[in-house]
């Protein structure tokens, strides 16, 4: 389990996240909502180990994180960042190779890694891109196959029972329709497959209710609700966003979608 | 203004095959050699020349007379290692700053790391071990010269790296502008040796800065050379995580890499290198921008590739270089420094007009 306990992060004056409890279970996954700055970042760089709570500590399977040398932490731990850099012109191959080389491994079994990973990601026709020439949305779904990459590469050595976990940071942010419910369900049948436990930051509450097990609403640094998403309650989420929801049945799959209705909400 | 770059964008999606490559630049860097032997005042027919080199090292071959044998072993051989040992230096030292810095302007001379040393380097000459206090060490120039260019290389290194971060990246901006402020310094500390020197010591300072391998002798250049096989062997060790460090810092950390402990490491190991290479050969502008840049258009930037054949390439020049410097105005010496300068200052223009001007400013 990773397990962050009372974590608050204070950067100046400024509380990002304040008193928050939370925990990822393998075999789970999380939605972490809320506005713009109510700390979704700054919590999943918490549960990274990138970044230090000021108060509280981050727990992996009861050990501190930070206790834990940045070696050993990447093969239980996946991140994909908001802006995924570019940088040097690696190609994709190359930056995926790096990903699966956090382990001794032969170059088959690599090269099997990364095309399953790329396959998982709908990646596998930009192998031979460089990361620098990728649109937004190409580059993010690169630096998802190669979170799924390294943690595939990383259970080769895990010891028995410690699932890994794949921290997502709006993911979905620049693809297209199609290929956000791609990336979903390829996280969605990670964690069924691989017993691993996922976060991940979404703005989309109906894929958050389509695919997340778990939601936590934050607002101001604070959480305002937690639970299944099933019970995501509307007027929490109303009075967290400032705007009324509609939450329509789906005709065919059952499930919710929620759409923004843009009304103010009164008081 | 802000500038994150995007180094050698190589057209196509394959990458050159490495092994022709290295084969190609070892040919090149065996026949520099060669030639390099072979020329100058006492001119050695090249047959000759590998005929004495066999039989030097057990194999058939006839060995030159007496007086050809010495220019060969004691006025070129170390002249051709010594060029040989900067170049690989300095373009592996050039390689690994521009991951670190995840900029390819970064350039031991360009961004003051050789100016520092070679302020620390005049500072030492025009002092003499006497003059810095340390006769009662029994330490001589030739030891105590490499040690003082590294602290002055480390002192201008961490300077720089201060001076140019912002949010734990280094834009090219603020590093070329630390880089000026650093460079000033550095020539700030030089003018003041030269004003307090006297006139043998001011000489012989202005034509060691100028760069060249004219006082290479076995004697001399041995602690120097030490220092630079170590280093640059550290750093080639370190590509793997060079490529990582090159993925941002951010990536870097996912990915498990300690990033402040190896860019610390790294940045030590250039001003270690940088250092011994400025102390025995002065200031050589250039190779460390311009083959690394050269190489990754060709090979690519996966460091594991890419140092090898940088190391080649760096060699190859400078003995090139240090051979043309020897022939164009024979019997008078041009500094190889002075002549690098000429060739590396436009094709620096060039490189940023071309990829900087597109990708960056």
């Amino acid at each position: 389990m990773l397990h962050a306990e009372e974590v608050s992060v204070t950067a100046g004056r400024a509380r990002l996240v304040e008193g928050l409890s939370v925990a990822l279970r393998p075999g789970r996954m999380l939605a972490i909502l809320g506005p713009n700055g109510a700390g979704k970042s700054t919590l999943l760089s918490l549960l990274s180990g990138e970044r230090r709570p000021t108060l509280g500590r981050v727990r992996l399977d009861g050990r501190d994180l930070h206790a834990l040398p940045p070696g050993r932490l990447a093969r239980r731990r996946a991140l994909v960042t908001q802006h995924p850099a570019a940088g040097f012109a690696f190609s994709v191959d190359e930056a995926m190779t790096l990903a699966t080389e956090i382990v001794p491994a032969g170059a088959a079994e690599r090269r099997r890694l990364i095309d399953e990973s790329l396959r998982a990601a709908g990646a596998e026709g930009l192998r031979d891109r460089l990361l620098p020439q990728l649109s937004g949305g190409e580059r993010q779904r690169v630096a998802f196959a190669r979170a799924l990459a390294q943690l595939a590469a990383g259970r080769r050595t895990v010891e028995v029972g410690g699932a890994p976990y794949l921290l997502l940071d709006e993911p979905t942010a620049s693809l297209d329709p199609a290929h956000q419910h791609h990336l979903l369900g390829a996280a969605r049948s990670w964690v069924e497959r691989v017993g691993g436990g996922c976060a991940v930051v979404l703005h989309d509450l109906s894929l958050a209710a389509r695919y997340c097990d778990d939601g936590l609403l934050l607002a101001g640094g604070r959480e305002a609700w937690s639970g299944a998403m099933a019970d995501l309650p509307v007027p929490v989420l109303e009075r967290v966003f400032g705007t009324r929801f509609a939450r329509l049945p789906l005709p065919d799959a059952g499930g919710w979608v929620f759409a923004a209705t843009g009304q103010g909400v009164g008081g | 203004m802000s500038l994150s770059l995007s180094v050698g964008v190589a057209p196509g999606p394959g990458r050159r095959a490495l092994m022709p490559a290295l084969a190609l630049l070892a040919v090149a860097a065996a026949v520099a050699t060669l030639v390099a032997l072979s020329t100058g005042s006492v001119a050695l027919p090249l047959d000759r020349t590998l005929s004495h080199l066999a039989q030097a090292v057990g194999l058939p071959g006839t060995p030159l007379p007496a007086r050809d044998a010495a220019v060969l072993t004691t006025l070129r051989l170390p002249r051709v290692l010594l060029a040989a040992a900067v170049g690989v230096t300095l373009a592996v030292a050039g390689a690994s700053l521009q991951a670190i810095f995840r900029n390819p302007l970064a350039d031991p001379g360009l961004v003051g790391v050789s100016s520092g040393a070679a302020c620390a380097g005049s500072a030492t000459m025009i002092l003499g071990v006497s003059g810095l206090g340390l006769a009662a060490t029994g330490l001589s120039l030739a030891t105590l010269l490499p040690a003082m260019a590294f602290l002055g290389a480390l002192v201008a290194t961490l300077l720089i790296l201060g001076l140019a971060r912002s949010d734990g990246r280094c834009s090219a901006t603020g590093m070329l502008l630390a880089g000026i402020a650093v460079n000033a310094l550095g020539a700030t500390g030089i003018g003041l040796c030269s004003y307090l020197g006297d006139d043998q010591a001011l000489r012989q300072m202005t034509f060691w800065m100028m760069g060249g391998f004219g006082a290479a002798a076995w004697g001399q250049i041995g602690p120097a050379l030490v220092l630079m096989a170590g280093a640059t062997a550290a750093l080639m060790a370190n590509a793997r995580r060079l490529d990582l460090y090159a993925l941002g810092e951010r990536d870097a950390f996912l990915l498990g890499l300690d990033p402040h402990r190896f860019a610390t490491r790294t940045v030590l190991l250039v001003a270690l290198g940088v250092g011994a290479a400025v102390a025995v050969s002065g200031l050589i502008g250039f190779v460390g921008l311009v083959v690394p840049h050269m190489v990754r258009l060709w090979l690519g930037p996966v460091h594991r590739r890419l140092l090898p054949a940088v190391a080649l390439a760096g060699a190859t020049l400078l003995i090139l270089a240090d051979t043309a410097a020897r022939s164009i105005a024979a019997p008078a010496e041009v500094p190889v420094g002075l002549l690098l300068g000429a060739v590396g200052a436009p094709v620096f223009l060039w490189l940023l007009r071309s990829r900087a001007g597109r990708a960056i400013l």
